[in-house]
């Protein structure tokens, strides 16, 4: 038994795999230096990225690979569990051991984990793309801030970039202090110095557009009106709305407005 | 001004909080055009009421006048409520600001006939194609024709609409006509009929003519209004599947009837609405869709009415005992498919895993079939042999003991699907 321990990077976790199979030492556990608590009793690896060699396994990856399960790879990567990364780690030295055929083998544990995992991922991912609210501000620049609770910007860009090709909007995800800037051609990742205003979902009154707070009491009064009392089901409606998205949910804002 | 625009978005969009066949599903339009918007095959639900329904698109009526007297609607002509219409443009505005926000998919219009159909009709006309053509607008698009309108109108409004829809209400013609005696299905299955032979005309133009436009590209869907009126289910289920047939229908709705007046004809107000039914008339359309069924192995002379207590794919599987233990390592998938406790997910991962070795129980559950359920009809590596001796009802009552300690009688009310 040995620990491998890793920055937490895509290319980290492809170079240890690579380290395995140059090493070859049975048994590993492997962490991310976030969480990794040195054992005296345990050998323990840190491993060095080297881009050169995250990209051999990279293409390993790929050629072995459908585009459905390299597409569950990377959601489990952007999990940000370390379970997912255990998975990834498990599921690609079975692979490279066994040849191609295995990632449909769902009795098998690690390619079930890389399934299940890429599930969740997906469905915030979908989540998202549903529970996103964008307020106009002044300067003509949709904005909202989100908190997933795995790392799916990087999913949603395109959707929102098709989806929204003559507005500029900005996505923020405020966890992980990093955005989305679209500026009519192109995306770019943006970091915003929050200084000058508060850090949330929605944006300052102040500097929202003179039509926003009209749409967004239409929006609350639609909101009202589609529901048929006859017909409640609390439970069911938090089942498909989580509470811990409402915030976002101009449709769940009853402030003093 | 915002006032007034408020007061009619309340009274419109609750008029219109009835129809229920307002899934964006299906939609392909691409946003080629620098514009905003486009559609995905699978529709986003982007919230959803506090009764659990999706909203995915911004629905409403562009009136709530009306020159008829369906008993069940509440925009009835002798209904006394406050009347209101938008104009083009404000229904316009209303759509392009929601979807900018993502707050919807796009656009679900329906209207109130007034003056007359023609009339009324070439007012949507105008606003799909003020969406489509000024405003670059590419969200979904679902428009309800209006019964008794020309030929011309509904064939222009088909070249923007992403899908039309025209309700049959009642599941059969005397339950219409005892509602709605000015209604008959044959002015539904007219238009479904013209539209459903567009569809096919603009797809073959198509292959020839690549600059074709698309017509209903999403299709067309129907809804019926269930418990209004007597039918039985196996009524209602077979007209569905007729009109699936005749009509290459993308969806059948089912709303179980709500009571809104006092009509004598109708249930009371205050009465339940026969949640649990329609639940029950969604699963088996389920699966006539996607799991193979045929209508008669679901309802016939002997069986007209689904079981409340159970699913309908439970309840075929207890009628026909003779199909089972089905041996999950060798069966078909379809074969597969008839399982109890086994969905379309689970039956394809079992085809793929089972190339690797004999699945055994505790895999079974891993992929996600609800063994509690599917033990009494399977045979996998593993199976203790002593399983296939019971008879239905024992079954029956293994699995609802099961279930009841694990959920609240009360989820029935939500769609299991199987
Ligand atoms: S024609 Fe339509 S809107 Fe008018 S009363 Fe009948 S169902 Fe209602």
């Amino acid at each position: 038994m040995e620990n491998y321990v890793f920055d937490g990077s895509f290319e980290g976790l492809l170079c240890a795999v690579f380290n395995w199979f140059e090493r070859r030492p049975g048994q590993v556990k492997l962490q991310t230096e976030a969480v990794f608590q040195p054992d005296a009793f345990v050998p323990c690896l840190h491993i060095v990225n080297e881009r050169e060699k995250a990209d051999r396994v990279w293409k390993g990856l790929q050629a072995s690979l459908s585009k459905a399960t390299l597409r569950k790879f990377y959601c489990t990567y952007l999990s940000e569990l370390e379970e997912g990364y255990t998975a990834l780690f498990e599921f690609a030295c079975y692979l490279f051991i066994e040849g191609a055929a295995i990632e449909n083998n769902y009795g098998n544990a690690y390619v079930l984990a890389l399934s299940k995992i890429a599930k969740k991922v997906e469905r915030e991912k979908h989540r998202m793309e549903a529970f996103i609210r964008f307020q106009h501000n002044a300067d003509g620049i949709y904005y909202c801030g989100i908190d997933p609770d795995f790392n799916v910007l990087p999913l949603i860009a395109t959707h929102f970039k098709n989806r929204y090709a003559d507005q500029q909007w900005i996505i923020y995800d405020l966890k992980r202090d990093y955005g989305l800037f679209y500026d009519l051609s192109k995306v770019e990742e943006i970091n915003i110095d929050f200084n000058q205003w508060q850090k949330t979902t929605g944006i300052a009154s102040a500097i929202v557009s003179e039509k926003e707070g009209l749409y967004a009491l239409l929006w609350k009064d639609y909101f009202k009106s589609t529901n048929i009392q006859a017909r409640k089901n609390t439970k069911l409606h938090v089942q498909h709305v989580p509470k811990r998205y409402w915030k976002y949910l101009t449709e769940k804002q009853f402030k003093q407005d | 001004m915002s006032e007034r625009l408020r007061e009619k978005l309340n009274i419109l969009a609750d008029a219109a909080k009835y129809d229920v066949s307002c899934s964006s599903s299906g939609g392909n339009r691409k946003n080629d055009n620098k514009g905003l918007g486009n559609s995905h095959a699978s529709g986003i639900c982007h919230t959803y009421t506090e009764d659990g329904r999706c909203v995915s698109l911004l629905k409403i009526l562009l009136t709530n006048h009306c020159i008829f007297d369906c008993a069940y609607c509440v925009s009835r002509k002798s209904n006394d409520i406050t009347r209101a219409a938008f104009t083009v443009e404000e229904v316009v505005e209303l759509t392009m600001n929601f979807y900018r926000r993502n707050y919807i998919e796009g656009l679900f219009l329906s209207s109130g006939i007034f003056k007359n159909a023609d009339f009324t009709m070439e007012r949507l006309l105008r606003i799909v194609k003020k969406l489509r053509l000024e405003e670059r607008f590419n969200g979904y698009i679902h428009l309800k024709t209006i019964p008794g309108a020309s030929e011309e109108l509904i064939r222009e409004a088909g070249m923007y609409a992403d899908r039309m829809s025209i309700n049959l209400e009642m599941p059969t013609e005397s339950g219409l006509k005892l509602l709605a005696p000015e209604k008959t299905h044959q002015q539904v299955t007219q238009p479904l009929g013209f539209i459903k032979n567009q569809i096919v005309q603009f797809k073959e133009e198509r292959k020839l003519i690549k600059s074709t436009p698309k017509f209903v590209s999403a299709g067309q869907s129907t809804q019926m209004v269930i418990g209004a009126t007597p039918e039985t289910d196996q009524e209602i289920m077979q007209t569905a599947a007729l009109f699936y047939k005749d009509f290459s229908l993308k969806r059948v709705y089912y709303s179980g009837y709500i009571p809104i007046s006092y009509d004598n004809r109708l249930p009371m107000i205050g009465s339940q609405p026969p949640l649990i039914r329609e639940n029950r008339l969604y699963q088996t359309d389920w699966l006539m869709r996607f799991y193979g069924f045929h209508v008669n192995e679901l309802l016939n002379d002997a069986n007209p009415h689904l079981d409340i207590d159970i699913d309908p794919k439970l309840s075929w599987a207890l009628r026909n005992l003779q199909h089972f233990p089905v041996d999950i390592n060798v069966a078909a998938y379809k074969v597969i498919l008839r399982i109890p406790g086994i969905g379309v997910t689970s039956a394809k991962k079992i085809v793929q895993a089972r190339k690797f070795g004999k699945l055994r129980i505790d895999q079974l559950k891993k992929i996600g079939v609800a063994y509690n359920r599917a033990k009494y009809f399977i045979k996998c590596a593993d199976s203790p042999y002593q399983l296939k001796d019971y008879q239905g009802s024992q079954i029956k009552s293994f699995i609802q003991a099961e279930s009841q300690s694990k959920y609240l009688k009360y989820d029935t009310s939500q769609l299991i699907l199987f």
